[in-house]
């Protein structure tokens, strides 16, 4: 991983910092709290926690206006609670209850808010690269300047739909930012042992498409990033492609031996990059908060999550009439 | 105040594990993160974390421990300030969490009891598609595709075109002809060769408040575009608990042609109609084409609509009118008849009115049913027309093995199997890949003797 560059003088002011402390913050409790409640029997099915890549869709937030469509694949908490996604919304669906998004039915991959402009939540990887696009596609079509981020994993990247999807991407320049968040391990396969690329965002050069390797684990450097990203796309230039360096700390889903990386791996990159860690030593060394008033939203994140763990808990599970409910969008009745 | 570790469920399977090493002992401090124990599941071996901070006040489960269920309190978290001795006896277990699933699952709506009387037959909608009297001209399948687009791109800026060849080339079977020159290049939009990903965006777009008619040179490329027929469009509506719909059209020819050989002819209708969350359509005649096209682009919903190489340059009656359309779910009764039901759509139609009106010349008068849609399906239609004939065909050209006519023939015998004077006899394509030999193709199809042959089966004439 490169080293940090942005780290010294940070061109930003001590409220935007604090957002994205907290920001970043709220996703990592919640992420730990469905942990827990999955370790408890709460959560079932898989559960893809994003402890570690908080920075990526915080960075990539900030450079985000109303408007802007989101999409990502099935480790997709993180990305709607960065878009303003209600807390309790989200856990209630993890435990599968009639206060979640998607009334219970949609569980942990797949989630939606059109208030928010979020579009999944897919649990076909790579999947929601095309599904991106076409958003993109109808923003361009409607003639607005909205962008769409789509996200998508080091492992989707491999998919052959993709590149489909970059051809077309550029040949129709459709403002539509493809995120690859590289977190270096498909499930248990790293990079290394999946292609011999040696990047992955150079192969839209093939397309066409400009792309930039950015440090994932620095909310400065992604948000950096993505407002090029944005002012290109906005320009009408076409797509664009930002290759976010990150770590996953936690396993794959909740069943993940882990024995595909090293104990030392994990924890060397928690104890020297991790990316709220960078937050906090930017706000404490440039003196834009004490250690009391980060305290004051730890607890103030703390009291959040445990609200939304309360709720997703209250939360009736969903009435069993909902089995035959929102199959067709003009409820024709169900044939014998 | 002081927390309970309890054992975690640590797959979706887990309901006990064995608890095989502490990394922790008692009066050691933790933050979250830290791996405090060790876990066996019945997949792996497993690093248990610390969710919380705090001191180690107690370990409740000693290592090396078997069969321990999941939710069992292992050990007893304080908090700064707290001391072990504060912790009562009472760090039991709390039973599992998680609410018991209510066994009264609504049954599936699904067929009548054995038990009861015949049902009556049910009341079938057989209005007129069109007023008596209106004005009809001669059109083909292909033009009347045509118009049904271009009426619909004209009443609504949302629908626009997209696929191989249908643009510059005007389509590669014709039916996007004149659109390009109708509407530009915004609207009618030539892809690569590239289905999965073509799919993907028009169902994209459609999630995004467009209605796109994605059409496939032929159904047997949309194999590579099925995940997002199925995974994308079908299923969002239900998994976003309502919130978001996907209004796409996917289009094209479907089934065997002429001497094109496997890959290029085969029938998906059964394969589709599985889908909660389609809509199926199959039209047989132009007027049909036109009406149920319009609906489908006009459908909320994700429409496969199968047309047919063959039937594209046959000419039928359309109706004049200036917004023509086909309602989804209702049945259309060709013919008039008492000693036997055939149900067929699409291009087996045309072999089932070919056997009708040779039947009738041996005097068996044969009544023929149009579905037109196999999803949702006029199983009232079939009911009702079983229940006067006593004996049921059906046609399709699929393969045998799950098709459309095996879902027939169990709704009618879960529903009017009292009313079956002989076994049902689906007729389908036959259970081999297509061949490219001439001979051997017609053999693989269905034949119009085999429906005559069928009916004289059931009728036992």
């Amino acid at each position: 991983m490169a080293t940090r560059k942005s780290a010294s003088k940070p061109n930003v002011s001590a409220e935007e910092l604090l957002g994205y402390y907290r920001d970043m913050l709220l996703i990592r409790r919640f992420e730990e709290k469905a942990g827990q409640l999955y370790g408890m029997g709460l959560i079932g099915g898989f559960c893809h926690l994003y402890i570690g890549q908080e920075a990526v869709v915080v960075g990539l937030e900030a450079a985000a206006k109303e408007g802007d469509k989101r999409v990502t694949s099935y480790r997709d908490h993180g990305h709607m609670l960065a878009c303003g996604m209600d807390p309790k919304g989200v856990m209630a669906e993890l435990t599968g209850r009639e206060g979640g998004y998607s009334k219970g039915k949609g569980g942990s991959m797949h989630m939606f808010s059109k208030e928010k402009h979020f579009y999944g939540g897919h649990g076909i990887v790579g999947a929601q690269v095309p599904l991106g696009a076409g958003l993109a596609f109808s923003d361009k079509y409607k003639g607005n300047d909205n962008v769409t981020f789509t996200y998508f994993g080091d492992g989707a990247a491999n998919q052959g739909q993709v590149y489909e999807t970059y051809n077309m991407a550029m040949l129709w320049d459709l403002p539509v930012i493809f995120v690859i968040e590289n977190n270096k391990y498909a499930m248990g396969t790293s990079v290394q042992r999946a292609t011999k690329s040696p990047s992955l965002w150079e192969r839209g050069a093939a397309y066409g498409i400009k792309g930039e390797e950015v440090d994932g684990m620095d909310v400065l450097a992604v948000k950096a990033a993505g407002e090029k990203a944005v002012a290109h796309c906005r320009a009408g230039k076409g797509p664009y492609i930002l290759e976010v360096m990150t770590y996953r700390y936690r396993g794959h889903s909740m069943s993940d031996p882990a024995k595909y990386r090293t104990r030392d791996e994990v924890q060397k990159m928690r104890a020297e990059r991790d990316a709220i860690e960078h937050v906090r030593d930017l706000l404490l060394s440039g003196k834009h908060a004490s250690e009391d008033d980060l305290k004051a939203i730890d607890k103030d994140i703390k009291s959040v999550v445990n609200e939304a763990a309360q709720f997703s808990q209250d939360s009736p599970e969903p009435a069993l009439e909902e089995l035959w409910t929102d199959i067709y969008a003009d409820s024709v009745p169900q044939q014998a | 105040m002081a927390t309970e570790i309890l054992m975690p469920a640590l797959s979706p399977t887990m309901e006990e594990g064995t608890l095989a090493k502490w990394l922790v002992k008692e009066g050691d401090t933790v933050s979250s993160g830290d791996i405090i124990a060790e876990i066996e599941t019945d997949k792996a071996t497993m690093e248990f974390e610390a969710v919380d901070e705090g001191v180690i006040g107690k370990i409740l489960i000693e290592a090396g421990t078997e069969g321990v269920k999941v939710n069992t309190a292992i050990a007893v978290l304080l908090d700064e300030g707290e001391s072990a001795d504060d912790i009562a006896d009472s760090a039991a277990a709390p039973e599992a969490a998680a609410p018991a699933a209510d066994a009264g699952v609504k049954a599936a709506p699904a067929g009548g009891s054995a038990t009861a009387a015949p049902p009556a037959a049910p009341k079938v909608d057989t209005s007129p598609d069109w007023p008596d009297g209106t004005e009809m001209k001669t059109q083909t399948v292909r033009e009347a595709l045509r118009d049904a687009m271009a009426e619909e791109m004209r009443a609504a800026d949302e629908v626009f075109v997209m696929g191989e060849e249908v643009a510059e080339y005007q389509g590669a079977y014709k039916i996007t002809q004149g659109l390009l020159d109708e509407f530009g290049a915004r609207r009618v939009i030539d892809t690569p060769i590239t289905e999965h990903g073509f799919a993907g965006i028009g169902v994209g777009a459609a999630f995004g408040g467009l209605r796109p008619i994605v059409e496939f040179m032929t159904f047997n490329f949309a194999m590579q575009a099925i995940d997002h027929i199925i995974n994308s469009a079908a299923k969002t509506l239900y998994m976003s608990g309502g919130q978001m719909g996907c209004p796409i059209v996917f289009r094209g020819p479907n089934g065997a042609a002429a001497r094109v050989g496997a890959q290029h002819s085969q029938c998906y209708a059964a394969w589709y109609s599985q889908i909660p969350g389609l809509k199926v359509v199959m039209p047989y005649s132009a007027a049909d084409a036109k009406g149920l096209l319009k609906t489908a682009i006009r459908d909320p919903n994700p429409v496969i609509f199968l047309e047919n190489e063959i039937l594209y340059g046959r000419s039928f009656e359309v109706p004049v009118l200036d917004d023509f359309t086909v309602p989804f779910g209702k049945a259309k009764i060709w013919r008039e008849g008492s000693d036997v039901t055939i149900v067929s759509f699409g291009i087996g139609m045309t072999y089932a009115l070919d056997a009708a009106e040779k039947l009738a010349a041996d005097g068996i008068s044969a009544e023929v049913i149009d579905l037109r849609t196999i999803r949702p399906m006029d199983t009232d239609a079939i009911l009702a027309s079983v229940m006067k004939t006593n004996r049921l065909v059906t046609v399709e050209e699929g393969f045998p093995q799950s098709s459309v006519g095996n879902y027939i023939t169990s709704v009618v015998m879960q529903q009017a199997f009292d009313y079956l004077d002989a076994p049902v006899i689906n007729l389908t394509g036959k259970d081999v890949p297509m061949p490219y030999a001439a001979n051997l193709e017609k053999l693989a199809l269905v034949t119009v003797d085999e429906v005559i042959e069928a009916v004289r089966k059931v009728t036992y004439r």
